[in-house]
Formats: C-alpha cells, structure tokens, sequence
C-alpha cells in the first residue's frame, strides 16, 4: 500500500464491464514530506474519496477483486482503502 | 492503469491461442498531465473499440489477460477503457487533511 493525493476523476464511457459503476480517481503518489511525486495510477474507490483527500492505495489484484466483490479474474488492481487523517514521521 | 495514447495498429496473423480476434495497438504511455513519457508498447484491445489517436487507460500485469475473453493468456498491456474526460483541476488545498499536522519531530 502506498500513500496518494486524489488530484482528478476520471470519465469513460466505453470500458471493461468491470468497472460499471465504479468511481475512477487520479491519484498522485506522495514523498514522505508529502509532496507529489510523477509517480500516478488510475485506481478504482471504495471509500467515496474527493478531489484533494490523501488516501492509501492498495495495488494488488486478488484484494482489489474481493474488495468489489469480483472475485476471481477481472482487470481490477489499484483501489483506494482509506481516506488519511494525519501522517506523523519522526526523522 | 496508466493513461496511453493510441498511435498505431499492429497486425499479426500468427498468434498465441486466446489471442485469436484480439485487437492489438500500438500505444504510447503518458504522464498524469497526458503528456508522451516512456516507449511505444503493444497493448491488447479488452474494449475493441479503441482507435488511432485516443486517449486510453491501459492496466499492466497479470491483470491484462484476465481483461480479455480468454483470461490466462501472454498479454502484460490491455486497453481497459477509453477517456471521455479528465477532471484534474487544481482546485483543492495541497497543504489540507493530512499534511498539516504532519510532525517531523526528531526523536
């Protein structure tokens, strides 16, 4: 899992059934600092984040699939499972 | 998925069985602001409806395959959908939620 800025949404009519109803979200990855790194993924969303949240993205498959309730093959991967609060590091 | 731009089409008559009728382009990556970043690539096409010039989300890796009819097949790039729009307007504070009580405290 990684840490991410929503910075957009993504629309799109014709695509893999899969994603019927799914939210599809721009996410930015994070620096420790919590600057944007070039790093992006286009992640499903199953926690009705907006625009600007930092949120954790989860990139595996099979997990992606259970979260949707997808089980078994489908081309889902990156979704985001949770909406962050506060980060604290200590140097 | 990342974005990807269609800039060409590939045929091939010889294919691995699965890959019959799966449509192949040739695509090239873009960075978050749809601008070219890295190598052309072949992608199979799970929409069937991709064509020369547009805008595209691709999904990498073992997930490719299960994007197509026959799901284990030797695809790591498929096409999964093609953009209508992106909403990345600036709109939001960089410096809200989480960030601003970030503590980088020694110790």
């Amino acid at each position: 899992m990684y840490i991410g800025r929503v910075t957009g949404t993504v629309v799109s009519t014709v695509k893999h059934n899969l994603f019927d109803g799914q939210k599809l979200m721009l996410v930015t990855r994070l620096n420790l600092d919590g600057s944007e790194t070039s790093t992006y993924d286009i992640c499903l969303d199953d926690v009705q984040s907006g625009v600007g949240d930092v949120v954790v993205v989860l990139d595996e498959g099979s997990s992606a699939r259970q979260i949707i309730g997808k089980r078994g093959t489908g081309p889902a991967r990156a979704i985001i499972v949770g909406i962050v609060d506060k980060v604290e590091v200590s140097e | 998925m990342k974005f990807a731009r269609v800039v060409g089409n590939l045929v091939a008559s010889q294919k691995v069985k699965g890959l019959e009728g799966v449509k192949m382009l040739m695509v090239q990556p873009l960075n978050a602001q749809r601008q070219p970043d890295g190598e052309i690539y072949v992608a199979a096409d799970a929409t069937n409806q991709a064509g020369m010039g547009e805008l595209v989300f691709v999904i990498a890796s073992k997930e490719a395959a299960f994007a197509l009819p026959v799901s284990f097949v030797p695809v790591d790039a498929s096409i999964v959908g093609i953009v209508d729009d992106v909403d990345d307007r600036p709109l939001y504070d960089a410096d809200s939620v989480a960030w601003k009580v970030f503590v980088g405290a020694k110790g």
